[in-house]
């Protein structure tokens, strides 16, 4: 039978083990996360890790295989073990808890702080909003708005690596979809929240988060247009 | 003036100064690339630049855009490679503009200003 | 629950046009920022007159001095092209598919700019 051999870190709180390895049998068809589960149900059941859906739609199994971020459930181990070998590690840039397990609060902190959440300016009472599907902004929103928080572009970004204050581009991409929401009441303080040295204009067009998203989004052209709109803003000065 | 309504102009600025320069530094390219024919000596050079109103509008122009361009720039990297911003960081990104504005215009001056050899 | 160490991306995670773009771009940006104050310095001697400039420009006649100008026509072709498709990204829009050729016609430019140069050189 064909063999993986497969580095997995281990650690987190007091002690980090580094990296161990366990041999794991290959099989066809076989995902990364798959692998995961077969070394804590069958060699190690201490092994810490998170998945939730297994098919691609939550983000939870997001994990370092091979040095990048990726969902683990839609990683097939042919694409990235060619020589047999693989190594799983936590997601980079957060905290970690235990082995493949990190400390998500601070990046949904980030979003809060970018302020990433709707705002309404209507009550039931008022008629719906029409939004006309093919309008400039909606079309920019419809590119950005399938975020699903899995952290990868998070994990992916020199940036955030850097500046520990940087919003990073999951947090800053929903902003811009908010932004360009017609029916959003909050962008005077969206603007200000998203501008700025921990903000936008941190950002370097690496353009990782973009190559990385496993929904196809580009952060970084939502980015883009943060600066546009932030240093119109502060121009007009409606950022003070 | 908010810190982030200062880093957003500093952006914006960037990208102008860079707008500017982009013109700028293709004349500068041409001009270094057919003036290095045959060896530079003074004489070339400033037969071309001594009394002209021209270049010394261009070198200017060139100067003062760099002098924006390039602190805004090397306050990122300086920024990133110490973990940290801050006013100590500014201070001293002005002072480099400063440098630049002052050693860039007397070199313009030295070009452009005084007879032809 | 305390969370522990922070692991950073090493260079498997780099490898891609974007973030080479992103480094020569910073490393040209400093190298050429740091030779401006030097450029500035040389071309002020002129206020000494012809000779004095002349007398610069012949230090200049050394062989690394002259390999050090190549690379920095280099450097200078390579931030401004750099810089123009990144103009292009931030204001324009965005143009995913062609990133990689963008960036790959920016590098190709700057090395043309650069041989240009060496050549009337010699």
């Amino acid at each position: 039978m064909n063999m993986l051999s497969v580095r997995v870190w281990r650690g987190g709180g007091a002690a980090d083990r580094g990296f161990v390895t366990y041999d794991v049998p290959r099989q066809p068809a076989q995902t990364v996360l798959d692998v995961v589960t077969h070394i804590q149900r069958c060699v190690d059941p201490t092994l810490a890790y998170r998945f939730a859906c297994r098919v691609g739609m939550c983000g939870s199994c997001a994990m370092t295989v091979n040095g990048r971020a990726r969902w683990t459930c839609r990683t097939h181990v042919e694409a990235v073990a060619g020589d047999g070998r693989l190594e799983i590690a936590p997601l980079a840039n957060l905290p970690v808890i235990r082995d493949l397990v990190t400390d998500m609060r601070e990046f949904f902190d980030k979003w809060a702080r970018a302020k990433g959440q709707f705002v309404p300016t209507a009550t039931r009472k008022d008629e719906f909003a029409t939004v006309a599907p093919a309008a400039k902004e909606r079309l920019a929103v419809d590119a950005a708005i399938e975020c699903i928080g899995c952290g990868v572009c998070y994990a992916s970004c020199d940036v955030v690596g850097w500046n520990r204050d940087y919003l990073g581009p999951a947090a800053l991409n929903r902003a811009w979809t908010l932004i360009n929401d017609v029916r959003d009441g909050a962008n005077a303080e969206r603007l200000a929240a998203v501008a700025g040295d921990a903000g936008c204009h941190a950002c370097h067009t690496h353009q990782s988060c973009t190559d990385r998203c496993p929904k196809g989004l580009a952060p970084t052209a939502s980015i883009a247009g943060l600066k546009r709109r932030t240093a119109l803003a502060a121009l007009t000065g409606a950022i003070r | 003036m908010s810190a982030r309504r200062t880093q957003s102009l500093l952006w914006l600025a960037q990208r102008t100064s860079a707008g500017v320069l982009a013109l700028c530094v293709v004349v500068h390219l041409v001009t270094m690339i057919i003036a290095v024919r045959g060896g530079l000596t003074a004489a070339e050079i400033l037969g071309r630049t001594r009394g002209s109103f021209a270049w010394a509008a261009f070198y200017a122009v060139f100067v003062l855009a760099v002098a924006i361009h390039a602190p805004i720039g090397v306050r990122a990297i300086v920024a990133e490679t110490r973990g940290a911003h801050g006013r100590g960081i500014d201070a001293a990104m002005l002072a480099f503009a400063v440098l630049l504005l002052a050693l860039g215009l007397r070199a313009v001056a030295a070009v452009t200003m005084g007879p032809a050899s | 629950m305390t969370a522990g160490s922070i692991r950073r991306s090493d260079w498997r995670a780099r490898g891609h046009a974007g973030w080479w773009a992103f480094a020569l771009h910073r490393t040209s940006g400093l190298a050429l920022a740091i030779f401006l104050p030097v450029h500035f310095l040389v071309l002020g001697s002129a206020l000494n007159g012809a000779p004095a400039l002349d007398g610069a420009l012949a230090w200049t006649d050394q062989p690394w001095v002259k390999a050090s100008e190549i690379a920095l026509v280099f450097l200078l072709a390579a931030h401004l092209a750099g810089g123009l498709r990144l103009l292009l990204v931030e204001f324009h829009g965005w143009r995913a598919a062609a990133q990689p050729a963008l960036i790959a016609a920016a590098a190709g430019c700057a090395t043309l700019c650069a041989l240009l140069y060496a050549l009337n050189l010699a």
